[in-house]
């Protein structure tokens, strides 16, 4: 049992998340475009590559990298059988997520959000609740243009935090921030295909490998 | 589990101490079954009775022999029902051993209603889907009116009881407004098992007053009855076709039985306004009541048999001109502290 869990640790890339996605990719899905130069926030700078008709491109590059790791982290967490809750409070893509967090046998939260959710979450449940061990944010604003509410919570309750920032959002709280589009259709689907693709991945190499040490 | 040390009122959103009753895990209440089967067993044998055969009725039987109780409330007394009616139906433990919780949505706090929404609108996405190939091949959008008339949506109350789930106005009103987009679009036939189970049919609400044939006696004359109230008098009124105008009040002509005009006209009146006066003979019977009260049953009684010899639109003119309406009008109690019903005692300064 030890031996399962410590032997990712060692691979850099243990689930080859690398070959999911390319530039040409994220490209095409048009995760490089960001919000007017007036919406930019001050800690996305170092994530923006330029600025064109007043329109910030996002660094593709830094994305790329960014994007790894938070795939690689969600690969393990889901490997060690931990609770993922997909976050966003964008309504266009609501059922998308749902649907998503569905398929991969995980938890979606894509509505309003109770104040006491995760802090207070022993008496709004009941005495033996789980909490979830990632929060994946698809939007990390909700719909007052205002930083969500749970980044703050999952700080608070040192849950582990994945989030796509936009060029108006703060990425600071978040622990594995995706710089990247979150309003277009097309950069959505990619990041929830991308997002279910290696949650999927890493259980079936997680019962593979369960399997294998049984046969032993 | 932890201990909170240090807490505000604030931050407790109510007493853990009143959370509700515990909630429980399957397994529990199929330990509760079979306990309950076991004792049911035990108890036929102890009563001497088949065990195979022993229904609720017998077993409440028993008990109530067993252990006799005094006691006047029914509740408090002792009894052995099945756990399903003892456990209250409620949410059982939302999250197996492993603490992973069994729905997907569990972590919003009202997961069957969220679910519900979530369902209803990939319904909606399928029929605007359907739609669209139904456009793209240029075949015509079939739109055959749903009646609308016979039906309505679930009460808040009623969709709780299907939830098991607090819901506010708020979340009602917008699942009831996605339920209207769902069938206002044209296609939504293909989805209509499930819109079903959320409305109910609506039982034609007139249920019209069925007015009464006319009756034939051994002379061939058309003859109708009916009855009538007002305060405590009580008259029924049989009207026969072909007459002379001649009135009859249990036995005595109306002239010596009303010798005052008010009461008389008020006779009259159904036939006046019928434009009846000489062709009807009545022949009533009245007790109960004063003068003018039993002069008003026997109007209402009249008007009533009249109906039957009448048309349609007739009646609704009745009805309009309120000769069909009981008066509701009876004689009020008198109030302790007051001398009638509304006078009071005579107020004096000092």
């Amino acid at each position: 049992d030890d031996k399962l869990l410590t032997e990712p640790l060692s691979h850099p890339d243990f689930f080859s998340v690398k070959e999911l996605f390319t530039l040409k990719d994220l490209f095409d899905a048009r995760v490089h475009l960001g919000h007017k130069k007036g919406c930019r926030h001050r800690f996305m700078e170092p994530y923006i590559f330029g600025c064109r008709l007043d329109q910030d491109i996002i660094d593709l590059d830094q994305t790329m990298q960014h994007l790894q790791l938070a795939l690689n982290f969600t690969a393990h967490v889901a490997y060690r059988g931990g609770i993922i809750l997909f976050v966003s409070r964008k309504r266009q893509f609501c059922h998308l997520v749902e649907s998503t967090a569905r398929a991969c046998g995980e938890y979606a939260h894509t509505r309003y959000w109770q104040g006491g959710l995760l802090t207070n979450a022993r008496i709004q449940f009941g005495p033996g609740v789980r909490l979830p061990d990632l929060l994946v944010f698809l939007s990390t604003l909700n719909n007052v243009f205002e930083p969500h509410v749970a980044i703050r919570d999952a700080a608070k309750m040192s849950i582990p935090t994945v989030g796509v920032v936009d060029t108006n959002c703060n990425p600071c709280l978040i622990t594995y921030p995706i710089p990247g589009n979150d309003d277009s259709p097309a950069a959505v689907e990619l990041y929830c295909k991308l997002f279910r693709m290696t949650i999927i991945r890493a259980k079936d190499k997680r019962r593979q490998s369960e399997a294998i040490e049984e046969l032993r | 589990t932890l201990r909170l040390m240090c807490t505000t009122t604030a931050v407790q959103r109510k007493n853990v101490g009143a959370a509700g009753p515990e909630k429980y895990t399957e397994a529990f209440i199929k330990k509760q079954i079979e306990e309950f089967n076991l004792g049911k067993r035990h108890l036929a044998n102890m009563m001497g009775e088949d065990p195979e055969t022993f229904t609720q009725e017998d077993i409440d039987r028993a008990i109530a022999y067993l252990f006799p109780s005094g006691l006047f409330d029914k509740q408090a007394r002792p009894m052995m029902k099945h756990p399903t009616e003892v456990f209250p139906e409620q949410r059982k433990i939302q999250w197996g051993e492993d603490g992973r919780p069994f729905h997907f949505l569990f972590y919003t706090g009202k997961q069957s209603y969220y679910s519900l929404m979530h369902e209803t609108y990939e319904k909606f996405l399928n029929v605007q889907k359907h739609q669209d190939q139904l456009v793209a091949e240029d075949l015509p959008l079939r739109k055959e009116k749903r009646n609308l008339a016979g039906s309505r949506w679930l009460t808040k109350i009623e969709l709780e009881e299907m939830l098991l789930e607090k819901l506010s106005d708020d979340d009602y009103s917008r699942f009831i407004q996605l339920l209207q987009k769902l069938v206002a679009l044209p296609c939504a036939d293909i989805e209509e098992n499930y819109i079903q189970k959320f409305s109910k049919e609506v039982p034609v609400q007139l249920q019209k007053v069925v007015i009464e044939p006319l009756q034939y006696d051994e002379r061939g004359v058309a003859f109708s009855t009916g009855e009538g109230k007002r305060k405590t008098a009580t008259a029924t009124a049989v009207v026969y076709d072909n007459g002379t105008g001649k009135i009859t009040v249990n036995g005595t002509d109306i002239l010596h039985y009303f010798p005052v005009l008010q009461d008389r006209e008020q006779l009259l009146f159904p036939f006046q306004f019928l434009g009846r006066i000489g062709k009807h003979d009545m022949v009533c019977t009245v007790s109960g009541g004063g003068r003018s009260a039993q002069a008003g049953a026997i109007r209402l009684a009249s008007a009533k048999a009249l109906r039957s010899f009448v048309t349609e639109k007739e009646v609704e003119f009745m009805r309009q001109a309120g000769l069909l309406t009981v008066d509701p009008r009876v004689k009020e109690r008198k109030k302790p502290g007051q001398e009638g019903p509304r006078r009071k005692f005579t107020w004096k300064k000092r």
